[in-house]
């Protein structure tokens, strides 16, 4: 039983995972693509248009990747958590049937016209499926952290005598308190990846003196957008969905923070240290005093309850790893949005392109947007942990009863290789798109 | 309203059946027919712009079986645990080796994933032919050994196979010999299909060799559904009490005998889109006529301890059925303005849309 639930788990979070790095990417770079577009439509600088072009092919591939790797994430709730789907089927199969039949179907009707059809449309009607496109991905976002929310925080639900879920009220499902916070911080986010991926591409094409054009204006693209979305996706969003936490999963919220003691007169933020849970405590702990209460409460000696006013049964399953989800989030965040003021300072004093070590820090920054995502979902499935349903039904009783562990560890397997066949053809592939860079078209 | 669902359900599936089973059997007709370059890139112009959206129709069959019928889905899904996934992993096969192949000039790429193309879709087609076999067939739901359920009496998990490869064996496999029947029905009923899809779709060198192959599989699907329909017999004694309870569900096998025989005229076609129209309609007919044989069940039961599944004991609650009528209306117009789009900037021959050239 053990083993089942293990390799279930350890299935489930390789493929979202490996999933997810590629929305996070179609979501953002949508976004671009259409602002690239639209540039193009009202200054007719060919350009920009060359921009749009060169990043939709590195969207596509993305983008057929994401498809993929999705699908799976889909069928493994039948194959894998059967329990769960036959118990709450009824609820989150509204908002997963909707991601197919309003996002699915728009995405990807339009990709192909967005991807084949510029001459037979023409410029306007090609900036619209590019819109739509940017549409669906935002969408299926949508009622992906609509089925995510109502797990975090369960409404519009009773509970049958035979333990099944089920809805008595569709729009308390968008209404949800937890929705639209995590949205606009999960959206946010993914602007944050296509940022940096735009600009460390533009920094490599400055730093190798070829495609100086484009270079630059993928730097200062990425420069503005990622700044923008660094601010925002911390304050306010960030703010809201960590109040969110906090009232209604204060066990998480104390596991996240590090917080051990309940500490009268208000409670430290803790930024560096190391959860010791055999002994309860914080090993080289360093800490600034009442922050916490100041940012959870506004107020600097709030009380905020630790982990040792809880039953040892109510913490998350795996705190460590929940506190390290937690910080290596915000400790990378910090980094963007300072790394990003600054370069949208050099940017203004007309500096940004010449300084080498600002276009270097941009390169390597590269991977980090795609850690501080994943760690972020970490962040907030860890803390739902050991629940599927928060408070209502645990992830044990959420198995597929019939599926034993050796079958589970054999598809586990399968997924692990073939992903990482997918993984380095990605790599190779979006490796050869970059190198050979934008066209230029002659008009 | 579970009836609403039932049929929503039914007509999504074979519209992805018509639709992704088009890819599949392009998919087929690329790996046995298709020798020269200019026909394998009329093949994948013919599909190009439509496969990602076609399989789209799986994803959204899939959500509203979840969302409507949560115990038929949360059963199936983790009884059929191998095939599923191993289907999951032939369509990353089919994506990749349609996606990645023009990425790349070098004859040994291409020639993996030309490969990698075929064969995944030769595979699927296969493996939803068996999987109807399955279906049709019923499970030990309960995995009842010596008159007791050893699990919840609506779950269950087959093998692939065991070692009778029988369908009234007391242990069954997924793949015996009467699925793996159905199974070559749709292999050889999609590789028609693709065909004509390619026929309708393009002015390749191919086509007239392509009407001749149709033409004689033409054959092999005939002897192969009476096959079928002879030895039905064995997996249920009494295959006609629906039609007798309800006659007009003889319209699905008459739409079906029409699709087959139709298809023998196919060397004097006039319009290239009437061999596609006949071969869409033996799917539908025949997909039909199968899930309306054991109507209302949706999965039999083979032992006497366990009711079977139907479409009343599987469905969600009525709330949340009558609410999602709503919003499914909406999206389903929206689909059909999608569609009706798509199909309408990439209507006629596709030999020059320049699928995979980046």
């Amino acid at each position: 039983m053990e083993d089942m639930i293990f390799y279930d788990r350890m299935q489930f979070a390789f493929t979202i995972t490996f999933h997810y790095l590629f929305p996070q990417l179609t979501m953002g770079l949508s976004l671009m693509i259409v602002y690239f577009k639209w540039k193009f439509l009202r200054s007719k600088i060919e350009k920009y248009n060359d921009a749009a072009k060169f990043w939709m092919k590195i969207f596509a591939l993305n983008f057929a990747m994401g498809v993929v790797t999705g699908i799976p994430m889909e069928f493994q709730f039948g194959t894998n958590w059967a329990k769960f789907s036959e118990l709450t089927g009824g609820i989150i199969g509204q908002t997963l049937a909707m991601e197919g039949m309003f996002s699915f179907f728009l995405e990807s009707s339009f990709l192909g016209l967005f991807l084949f059809g510029e001459k037979l449309l023409g410029q306007k009607l090609h900036f619209l499926t590019g819109f739509l496109v940017f549409l669906g991905s935002w969408a299926s976002g949508y009622l992906i952290i609509a089925t995510h929310s109502w797990m975090q925080f369960p409404v519009g639900y009773e509970i049958l005598e035979n333990g099944k879920f089920v809805l008595n009220n569709f729009g308390a499902l968008f209404s949800n308190p937890w929705l639209m916070p995590a949205y606009l911080h999960n959206q946010l986010a993914s602007v944050i990846t296509s940022s940096f991926v735009v600009a460390a591409i533009g920094a490599f094409y400055l730093l190798n003196n070829k495609h100086s054009d484009f270079g630059k204006l993928f730097v200062k693209t990425g420069v503005i957008f990622g700044l923008i979305s660094s601010v925002l996706v911390a304050f306010p969003t960030g703010d809201w969905v960590a109040k969110n936490v906090a009232k209604h999963q204060p066990v998480a919220f104390a596991a996240m923070e590090g917080i051990f003691e309940t500490e009268t007169g208000g409670s430290e933020i803790v930024l560096i240290g190391q959860p010791d849970m055999e002994n309860k405590k914080l090993d080289n702990k360093i800490a600034v005093p009442n922050v916490l209460s100041f940012l959870t409460y506004q107020n600097w000696e709030a009380e905020i309850k630790g982990l040792n006013e809880f039953d040892e049964s109510l913490y998350p399953t795996n705190v460590p790893g929940l506190y390290y989800s937690y910080h290596i989030m915000v400790g990378l965040g910090t980094l963007f949005i300072g790394l990003m003021a600054i370069a949208a300072l050099q940017l203004y004093r007309k500096k940004l392109y010449k300084s080498k070590w600002i276009l270097w820090s941009i390169l390597f920054m590269l991977p980090f947007p795609y850690i501080a995502n994943t760690t972020g979902w970490y962040t907030a499935e860890l803390g739902r942990q050991p629940w599927l349903v928060y408070n209502l039904l645990k992830t044990s009783e959420g198995i597929s009863p019939t599926v034993s562990s050796g079958n589970t560890l054999f598809t586990l397997l399968g997924f692990i290789g073939l992903y990482l066949l997918l993984g380095l053809l990605f790599l190779m592939l979006a490796g050869k798109i970059i190198n050979k860079g934008p066209e230029t078209s002659n008009h | 309203m579970e009836l609403f669902w039932y049929i929503v359900l039914m007509i999504m599936l074979t519209v992805y059946i018509i639709l992704d089973g088009y890819d599949f059997g392009a998919g087929i007709v690329h790996l046995f027919f298709a020798k020269e370059e200019k026909d394998k890139k009329a093949i994948t112009n013919a599909i190009g712009p439509f496969w990602d959206a076609n399989e789209v129709w799986l994803i959204a069959v899939g959500g509203v079986l979840f969302f409507a019928f949560p115990t038929l889905y949360a059963s199936s899904f983790s009884g059929f645990y191998l095939p599923l996934i191993m289907i999951l992993w032939l369509l990353i096969f089919r994506a990749i080796g349609l996606e990645l192949r023009g990425q790349v000039h070098n004859k040994m790429w291409e020639a993996i994933w030309d490969k990698a193309f075929g064969i995944s879709s030769l595979l699927l087609a296969l493996f939803f032919g068996i999987a109807l076999g399955n279906v049709v067939r019923g499970v030990n739901l309960g995995m009842v050994t010596d008159g007791v359920s050893t699990v919840e009496a609506h779950y269950f998990f087959l093998p692939l196979w065991n070692p009778t490869f029988s369908p009234t064996a007391e242990h069954l496999g997924i793949i015996d010999w009467f699925t793996v029947l159905l199974g070559l029905v749709a292999v050889v009923a999609l590789t028609i299909h693709g065909a004509n899809w390619i026929i309708f779709k393009t002015n390749s060198g191919l086509n007239q060799k392509l009407r001749k192959v149709v033409f004689r599989l033409n054959f092999v699907l005939l002897a192969l559904v009476i096959i079928s329909l002879s030895v039905w017999h064995n997996i249920e004694p009494n295959p006609f009490h629906n039609f007798m309870e309800y006659p007009w569900f003889w319209i699905f096998p008459i739409l079906t005998f029409t699709g087959l025989l139709g298809l023998f005229k196919v060397k004097s076609f006039k319009k290239e889109g009437i061999g596609f129209l006949f071969s869409s309609l033996f799917l539908f007919g025949g997909l039909t006529t199968t899930v309306a044989s054991i109507f209302p069940k949706v999965l039999p039961s083979t032992n006497t301890v366990n009711p079977s599944l139907t479409i009343q004991n599987v469905a969600a609650h009525e709330y949340g059925l009558t609410v999602g009528v709503y919003w499914f209306v909406i999206a389903a117009v929206l689909v059909a303005v999608y569609m009706f789009i798509q199909y309408r900037v990439f209507s006629g021959k596709m030999d020059d849309v320049g699928y995979g050239e980046h």
